[in-house]
């Protein structure tokens, strides 16, 4: 049992939690993630890593609600725990292994949009405690869902908030703000990471490409056991087949098939949906999920 | 009296009842059947199945005790050489090890050793006999990496001996392949494996889950941060291959590991677990292999109509007999001399059908086995929902690109010796499919026990 110190809501749907995982803690590195799984019967569900204590020996995750899991996952509180929490998986972001030096020569932006914002923040933490200030545009839908504000600011070089419906900050998508920086503010960047829901990073990258600005992105497709064995997270890079769990899951974005990774996101939506179903109707659950022979 | 050339018949679920549910087929010898069986065994003084059996059980001893109604002395015999009877007894390729060499099957049948193997283990289960552990132990700590057939044999092995093993295992259930590989109507995973591995723990082995190493810990890091003196790694087969025709990233498009994972490990069978799996209404397995025949059977349970598309012919089938003669039983439809050209899919990213090409046998390749050829023009399309590739592993790279000074093959395998299971890191002993590649659960037990006494040698010297 790996025991949860503290939960907290970041906004709607929104979850952040701190994890006792001393392993993990001592050994993560920007870029990764752990997979948890709440009980006997639960799936394993991998999840970014948005900081961590190597001293504490916590893991600070953030997760949204999407499917059945995380909507109950959503009910732990501090003192409960998870039956399993694996990690670090993943290889980390590439900065991290890069020639310090060299790297300081190098203007980054990061570009994060919604639950997006929690893998982004450990990477410009790191660049920060190395002496490295990197921009950041945070984006999300409107005012009530923008997360993390405070911690990036305190990191970031420059942060640019933005939201979908201008309630907040700027106005508009993330990749509006991207291209004024670039084309109407004079701004110059060797390289951007992108990391948020995929159709977001579709786009960053399709604009990104037109402003020959490298991109990474950090994919988070379907996966099962996350340790390389099972193939679920396959996605096209360029004319290769990558695995996310042991390649990833950092991608040079301006490879990735997004239309391909979207597809197969979409596979287990209406086994999802079943299971959402039966969730919410708990008990009372007869039938109309196809699955289970309806009144019997 | 009952024909002597032929082994007592051993019960199984009706084929078309099992079809359709997850119990195990097999239902084994019952203590009457298999003091039966038993009188079969000669008591061969140069036993030719000993030299068949890769872990080299007394097999004429154990059936002796068998015959005399004395499982637990049986069982006692079995134990001095394998941790593991009631799986091998289940999965075990008798009639190429044991029974291949049994001279009871020159003229007829061979001895039923894998079933009279596992009526003992299954006894010795029931009866909760407990193995037999080391005194005291020696205060050396010895880390197995991976609680697969090779890891927990070596643990099992090491523990007898008196060393303070801890296995580590990286997902959250202890037992490798027997638990996210071979189905449930195969292997039981409560009443068998479990309880198997309950008397590894007896023996003194501590296990630690969700440690993946060379991510949560490294090698080098057991070696110097936590004290370990020897290392034993078991750490299974890795990726899975896929064959690189088009469409094959559809939705729909599974490896046998991912099928496989989902129904045995996360139970996505049974519906009170929360693991989705898509059944299909009509899948192709391609590949001849066993675990071919275990994602076939699979899907056959959840309802779908299942052909095993393989590019060989029967004679090649890589699979244990039983399970071919099982899964044929049971409705799995052969397209044999048959091979997948491309994968056809729909406007929404989901397999609808795929172009096969029927194939021939020409020459021997460098396996023996004579070489499919397409047969030019013979190509046809096939209706389908599922597709399970089938096609074997490749290494995984977390431990060998994680671990100073340890050498690898061209095949990315850990390169170790068969006899002690050496690698060319000092302290560190290899085993298993990391090593040799995806084989059997048998074979990855005698690669374990060459590294026990691998380990208990090195240590011994130091």
């Amino acid at each position: 049992m790996y025991k949860i110190l503290k939960a907290e809501k970041l906004a709607d749907k929104i979850i952040l939690m701190d994890v006792l995982a001393p392993r993990v803690a001592k050994h993560c590195q920007p870029g990764q993630f752990v997979i948890v799984k709440m009980d006997d019967k639960g799936e394993r569900i991998p999840l970014t890593i948005c900081d961590y204590d190597r001293e504490a020996g916590t893991i600070t995750i953030v997760f949204q609600e999407v499917g059945a899991s995380t909507v109950k996952m959503a009910d732990l509180k501090a003192g409960d725990g998870f039956r399993d929490f694996v990690g670090p998986l993943g290889c980390t972001s590439e900065f991290v292994l890069e020639d310090l030096e060299t790297l300081k020569k190098k203007k980054m932006l990061f570009v994060a949009g919604g639950v997006g914002a929690a893998p982004v923040y450990p990477q410009v933490k790191w660049l920060h405690q190395h002496g490295i200030a990197a921009d950041v545009v945070l984006g999300a839908k409107t005012k009530d869902m923008v997360i993390l504000e405070k911690e990036l600011e305190a990191v970031a070089g420059n942060l640019y908030v933005t939201t979908d419906d201008g309630s907040y900050g700027r106005s508009g998508m993330v990749t509006t703000v991207v291209e004024d920086l670039v084309q109407k503010e004079g701004k110059h960047y060797d390289v951007c990471v992108a990391i948020g829901p995929m159709i977001m990073m579709k786009f960053v990258c399709l604009l990104t490409k037109k402003l020959e600005l490298p991109t990474i992105v950090s994919m988070n497709p379907i996966m099962v056991d996350g340790t390389g064995m099972c193939g679920a997270c396959r996605l096209q890079v360029g004319d290769q087949i990558k695995f996310a769990c042991v390649d990833g899951p950092e991608f040079d974005g301006h490879l990735v098939d997004f239309d391909q990774a979207m597809k197969r996101s979409q596979m287990y939506k209406t086994e999802e949906g079943r299971a959402m179903l039966k969730l919410q109707e708990g008990d009372t659950h007869h039938g109309g999920c196809g699955n289970c022979g309806g009144d019997n | 009296m009952a024909d002597v050339l032929k082994k007592v018949p051993v019960r199984e679920q009706d084929a078309k009842v099992r079809a359709t549910n997850f119990e195990e087929v097999c239902l084994g010898y019952n203590q009457e059947e298999a003091m039966e069986e038993a009188t079969r065994c000669i008591n061969c003084k140069n036993a030719k199945c000993v030299s068949g059996c890769p872990v080299a059980i007394d097999i004429p001893g154990f059936i002796k005790e068998v015959k005399e109604g004395k499982i637990e002395e049986a069982y006692k015999v079995i134990g001095k050489s394998s941790a593991l009877p009631a799986i091998c007894g289940r999965v075990c390729p008798q009639e190429s090890q044991c029974e291949g060499k049994c001279i009871r099957g020159i003229k007829g049948e061979p001895v039923s050793i894998g079933k009279l193997e596992r009526f003992v283990a299954d006894y010795a289960l029931e009866h909760d006999i407990k193995p037999e552990k080391a005194e005291t132990t020696n205060g050396h700590k010895i880390a197995v990496i991976g609680s697969g057939p090779a890891g927990l044999t070596c643990a099992g092995d090491l523990a007898k001996m008196g060393y303070e093993v801890t296995v580590f295992e990286a997902l959250h259930e202890l037992g490798g392949v027997l638990v996210y590989g071979i189905p449930e109507f195969r292997l039981p995973k409560q009443k068998v494996v479990a309880k198997e591995i309950e008397k590894v723990k007896e023996l003194g082995v501590k296990f630690e889950t969700n440690v993946v190493i060379g991510k949560s810990t490294t090698i080098d890091q057991l070696i110097e941060e936590e004290g370990f003196e020897a290392v034993f790694i078991g750490s299974g087969a890795g990726l899975p291959m896929f064959m690189g025709i088009p469409g094959e990233n559809a939705n729909g498009v599974f490896s046998a590991n991912e099928y496989l994972t989902r129904s045995n490990l996360m139970k996505a069978f049974d519906e009170s677990y929360d693991t989705p799996i898509v059944g299909g209404k009509k899948v192709a397995v391609v590949g001849g292999g066993n675990v071919a025949m275990d994602a076939a059977r699979t899907a056959l349970r959840l309802g779908a109509e299942v052909h095993i598309v393989y590019r060989r012919s029967e004679a090649e089938l890589p699979a244990r007999v039983e399970e071919v003669h099982h899964a044929k039983e049971e409705g799995v439809i052969f397209d044999l001399l048959t091979n997948p050209k491309e994968i056809f899919v729909d406007e929404n990213g989901n397999v609808k059908g795929m172009k096969v090409i029927r194939m021939e046998l020409g020459e021997p390749d460098a396996s023996g086995r004579r070489r499919p050829v397409e047969i030019p023009g013979s190509e046809y399309e096939i209706e389908l929902d599922t597709v399970i590739m089938s096609l074997g592993t490749s290494p995984n790279p977390l431990i060998s690109s994680t671990t100073k000074g340890l050498e690898t093959n061209k095949w990315k395998c850990i390169v170790a010796d068969e006899e002690l299971g050496k690698t060319s890191k000092e302290g560190v002993y290899a085993g298993g499919d990391a090593v040799t590649g995806a084989a059997t659960v048998i074979l990855a037990m005698g690669a374990g026990k060459a590294g026990a006494k691998g380990i208990d040698t090195y240590l011994k010297e130091e």
